[in-house]
């Protein structure tokens, strides 16, 4: 009803120019016409503006006093022409007074009553006796309540006076001016938020208003799988090694002897890396079943003596130590294993990579964790040179967007010459490491039974550091392990390394 | 990695050369040793009270802390890492360390009795005579002890150093093994006399010395070192003893190494008198002390012979990749601290005779050589040579990779014909061919074939049209290649990779078909952003006529129209006999390359 009278009444007229007024002469409340106002506004068919109007209206207190006149005068009517004592004064005062109204507040009336009444010179209150000072009085207070109360105008003082005393307060009031907008109709279209089966079976989508999109919010959230970023960027680089040419090797097997995690990679039995501190040794099962005898026999003997040019460590080789089983603590181990595979057989060049987990005694920190993945590269091939090393580092890091390499001398037991691997990060303006590299020692090769001429060149790095940097995630626990955000898994855009 | 704390100014002092921190890194870099931290002593305390910055000051000296390898014993002080250093960039030779000359009899001796083999077997000794501490060198001596102790010596386990003011004891020495109730001398920095037993027990509650104490606390014997006159000199490896205690002052210093191990003992030994001959008064100049073992056999420690090993020139250049004359490798190994004598045998192969000192037992074989001489060469001074690799494609690699997060999120792919009749390009889509998009057909078998696609819509739509008994909602896509008519080609068209989805439901789904435009641009890495800012991608109301009018908009990716999505407009929807409401959105993914 409230938007048929807004709507039709603009159809003819130019503005409804207070929505107050227009509320009152369509007898529909104030209110149920703003809120029509408002939609219609939403929809522009009608185009609104706002008008505030500062209004005054009574207090309780207020209301009481236009209702039965102000206290002052009851009390001068109460007040016999002959005068009367405080005591009978107030009996009366408060027995005038509507029963409806409590007995505390007849008491404040009376204070009051009495108090204006003195100050307007209308009685005299001695110790016994009140009297009247003037024959008649006029009750202005009720009248301007009265007047205020429907709305006339009241001049400034009087109101002033009425504020004091608490008997008014002001009130915004807030209405609206509306005029045609450039949607206007004299009647609204049926909104809709979505076209539907039924719009289209029955025809009607014509005539359909659509509720205003807002292409400023995002849409509905998707719903579906994620996978985990670490294997999103796991799967690039498996692509890379594969383009380049590599081979996978098996690697599913976590737990290792230290004979092939240590032993065989020519690293000496005291070397620190093998201590309790950082390494994970077995209780359960604790020692190795078997190894290949007379392959331990070289290893043993290159350890103690050495042998193929290498003077060798010159310490006792205790196998006991070898036979320790423990999480192995890189996948060198596993190539260490291939290696010894390949130099079984007629030497064929071969190209490995792996990419899986690796167990550090370590303790958990921000960038540090018992477990992480290793990547890791390796070519056995006559011929190979640090100029190919380098060169397969250039084309592998180029892949993964560090194209600026640089590198640092270095030392690992098992590989010589060995190269740390520095790359230029643009966004913190420094050579970072990220990886490691070299050519494994004769003295781990030759004991395989590979041929004195065949070198293999090698790298390493973690996934986590590459994924981090990629990702732009500063803690590690934040990315692998069940301390992760699934917020951040379900976030992550594609891994686009190496495309 | 050990790390070693030097003072820069005596660094460089002992350099012969100043360098800025750039500098300095840069050194170290190439020499294979890395510029860890710069700080000062008053810092280092500092953070280890955690006490606040503030109360740095300007003259505090600065310490410079050095990453050095974990086999270069000789990199541990400032002493070894001048002199290899120095030798490196070209000032100084070779250092020749020398065993003074002296008749076996005036030669000092070490008796070592059989019990020591029950618990450590072995000991080497040397002396230096004529040494000038001052407060710097001997606290590098004794920071020595300590890095040696925590690296070769395997925290004294393997071996451990003792080292005496001579002038205090008397030799012969004996290298004795005995019951710890039989013991009894003052240890260093306590002022009274101590049981062994009791000692051992007393240092339970050093924080120190505790963590060595189990390696002879079972044995039943304990290794304790006399003087002729019965002075202890120390108990290895737990503590010396205070009466032979090395002063400021002391000027002839015995050294001792008692080990399990005696490859590392010599090693140990090595390094402390090769590091701090240079300030003997005879430089670089040691005296020997004969050790004789209970079986009567006898050796002169230290040994400071030179490692000897013959390496072909080809070996060297074959692991570098790089060719190099023979007198320009002999150069590069003085640089290293290797002798290199160059010989040419008959069937004219160039070899050298490498001479390592006793500074650098890390040499094993002539690979260490060989990569001694990239270092000098330069690592990165290496040209670098390409095996053959494959390239990928990347827009087929990257369509893979967003064909499977569509597939993700709930959308079934579907593979669409390139060609489709004119009218479906066209007509069926409200659309009106102004002749500067498509590639036409000229010999058609039938209409399917007449155009080569503009838009992936018709395919998507006439799929729907196919499958209207299909549950719903309808969830597909496709990511494929449109034609587009192009001047810039040599044919005048080229391809462009496309993706599109489809939603098809009792609603057209338009809000959800948004979402999928979100997740696109969040899997590509793209920010949301505001209209007009060219950094991420925002979307705009359109007015295509495909579309439903007030339901369709434009996405924009970096101030660019990629493509479109909206509710599919009813009468088109009509022209592929689609009942159902559908909402579609179309993108041009070769701009996220």
């Amino acid at each position: 009803m409230a938007e048929e009278a807004v709507l039709g009444y603009l159809e003819n007229n130019e503005e409804i120019p207070d929505s107050g007024n227009f509320a009152e002469e369509k007898g529909i409340s104030h209110d149920e016409i703003v809120n029509i106002i408002k939609s219609l506004n939403g929809f522009r068919l009608v185009d609104a503006q706002d008008i505030k109007r500062e209004r005054w209206v009574l207090t309780l207190e207020g209301e009481l006093y236009a209702k039965y006149g102000s206290p002052e005068v009851q009390l001068f009517q109460a007040v016999p022409p002959e005068g009367i004592t405080r005591e009978d004064l107030q009996k009366i005062f408060s027995s005038r007074l509507p029963n409806d109204i409590e007995d505390k507040l007849k008491s404040s009336m009376y204070k009051i009553g009495s108090t204006q009444a003195i100050k307007n010179k209308w009685i005299e209150m001695g110790k016994a006796q009140v009297s009247k000072k003037v024959p008649h009085v006029e009750d202005k207070v009720k009248d301007l309540l009265i007047r205020i109360q429907n709305g006339e105008a009241v001049g400034a003082e009087d109101i002033d006076a009425l504020k004091k005393r608490k008997l008014i307060s002001s009130q915004i009031w807030k209405g609206y001016s509306v005029k045609k907008g450039p949607k206007y109709a004299p009647k609204r279209k049926k909104v809709a938020t979505d076209l539907t089966r039924e719009n289209l079976q029955r025809g009607d989508w014509k005539e359909i208003e659509f509720k205003e999109y807002n292409f400023l919010a995002k849409g509905q959230p998707t719903e579906g799988g994620y996978l985990h970023p670490l294997l999103k960027v796991r799967r690039q680089i498996q692509m890379i090694f594969l383009q380049m040419g590599f081979e996978e090797m098996p690697t599913n097997n976590y737990v290792e002897s230290s004979f092939w995690n240590f032993d065989a990679l020519f690293q000496p039995q005291q070397h620190p890396a093998r201590d309790s501190h950082d390494t994970f040794f077995l209780k359960e099962p604790s020692t190795t079943r078997s190894l290949p005898e007379d392959y331990v026999e070289r290893v043993k003997r290159v350890h103690e003596s050495g042998g193929y040019g290498s003077r060798g460590y010159g310490y006792d080789w205790k196998r006991e130590e070898a036979n320790k089983n423990l999480l192995r603590t890189h996948t060198t181990a596993v190539s260490s294993r291939m290696l010894y595979a390949l130099a079984k057989g007629p030497f064929t060049p071969k190209s490995y990579y792996s990419i899986d987990r690796v167990f550090r005694n370590e303790a958990v920190d921000r960038t540090h964790l018992a477990e992480f993945h290793q990547i890791e590269g390796l070519i056995c091939d006559r011929g190979l040179t640090l100029g190919h090393l380098i060169g397969v580092l250039h084309d592998f890091f180029s892949r993964l967007g560090m194209s600026k390499l640089k590198f640092k001398p270095a030392y690992n037991p098992y590989t010589e010459p060995s190269m740390e691997i520095f790359s230029y990060h643009e966004g913190l303006q420094k050579w970072v490491e990220i990886g490691n590299s070299g050519m494994f020692r004769p003295e781990m090769l030759q004991p395989m039974g590979l041929p004195e001429d065949v070198q293999v060149i090698a790298w390493g790095l973690s996934l986590e550091r590459p994924t981090m940097i990629l990702y732009g995630i500063d803690n590690i626990r934040d990315l692998f392990g069940h301390k992760v955000d699934l917020g951040l898994i379900k976030r992550n855009p594609i891994c686009r390394l190496g495309i | 990695m050990p790390t070693v704390s030097v003072g820069r100014d005596r660094l460089f002092k002992a350099l012969g050369c100043s360098y800025s921190v750039e500098e300095f890194e840069d050194l170290c870099f190439k020499f294979g040793i890395e510029l860890d931290d710069v700080t000062t002593e008053k810092a280092i305390i500092r953070k280890e009270k955690h006490l606040d910055e503030e109360e740095q000051s300007e003259d505090e000296e600065v310490i410079y802390k050095i990453e050095v390898p974990a086999n270069r014993y000789d990199l541990l002080c400032l002493e070894g890492l001048a002199q290899a250093l120095r030798v490196f960039n070209g000032v100084d030779t070779i250092p020749a360390y020398k065993v003074a000359s002296i008749s076996k009899e005036s030669m000092l001796k070490m008796h070592v009795k059989l019990e020591t083999s029950e618990v450590r077997p072995f000991v080497v000794c040397a002396v230096l005579r004529g040494v000038t501490f001052d407060e710097a060198r001997y606290n590098s001596f004794i920071d020595l002890q300590d890095r040696l102790h925590q690296n070769i010596c395997r925290k004294r386990t393997l071996v451990a150093i003792g080292t005496h003011d001579l002038d205090t004891i008397k030799g012969p020495f004996t290298y004795e093994a005995l019951p710890p109730t039989e013991i009894n001398f003052v240890p260093l920095k306590q002022t009274k006399s101590f049981r062994a037993d009791e000692l051992m027990e007393f240092y339970k509650s050093d924080l120190k010395l505790k963590k060595f104490l189990h390696i002879i606390e079972n044995s039943p014997v304990f290794p304790v070192i006399y003087d002729s006159e019965r002075t202890v000199l120390s108990l290895p490896p737990i503590i010396n003893s205070a009466h032979s205690a090395i002063t400021l002052k002391t000027k002839n210093v015995l050294i001792e190494c008692t080990a399990t191990d005696l490859r590392k003992a010599n090693i140990v030994l090595n390094t402390m008198v090769t590091m701090f001959s240079v300030y003997c008064e005879r430089k670089f100049e040691v005296e020997p002390v004969e050790v004789i073992y209970a079986d009567g056999k006898s050796y002169i420690t230290p040994d400071l012979s030179l490692y000897q090993l013959v390496v072909p020139l080809s070996y060297i250049t074959s692991i570098i990749g790089v060719s190099l004359p023979a007198h320009e490798v002999a150069r590069l190994l003085n640089k290293m601290q290797l002798h290199a004598r160059h010989s040419v045998a008959e069937n004219n192969e160039a070899s050298f005779t490498i001479s390592a000192p006793p500074t650098r037992s890390d040499i094993l074989h002539p690979c260490d050589v060989a990569e001694d001489v990239a270092i000098a060469y330069g690592y990165n001074e290496i040209q670098k040579v390409k095996r053959p690799s494959l390239k990928p494609q990347s827009l087929n690699q990257f369509s893979d990779l967003i064909r499977a997060e569509i597939a993700m999120v709930g959308y079934t792919e579907v593979l669409i014909w390139i060609l489709c009749s004119y009218n479906e390009n066209f007509t069926m889509l409200n659309r009106k061919d102004d002749k500067s998009t498509a590639a036409i057909n000229g010999n058609p078998r039938t209409a399917d074939f007449e155009v080569v696609r503009t838009s992936l819509m018709p395919g998507i739509l006439k799929t729907v049209g196919h499958n209207k008994d299909h549950p719903k909602p309808i969830k597909i896509f496709e990511v494929g290649d449109v034609v587009l008519l192009d001047d810039a080609k040599d044919v005048g068209a080229s391809n462009r990779r496309r993706l599109a989805a489809l939603y098809c439901g009792a609603t057209s789904g338009f809000e959800l078909i948004h979402g999928l435009v979100d997740r696109i641009m969040e899997v590509t890495g793209t920010p949301f952003v505001s209209p007009g800012d060219k950094t991420g991608y925002y979307i705009q109301s359109s007015d295509e006529p495909e579309f439903l009018p007030g339901r369709q908009a434009s996405i924009v990716y970096k101030g660019k129209k990629i493509g479109t999505f909206g509710i599919v407009h009813p009468q088109v929807l009509d022209n592929f006999g689609i009942p159902d409401p559908c909402s579609f959105v179309e993108i041009d993914i070769e701009s996220f390359l």
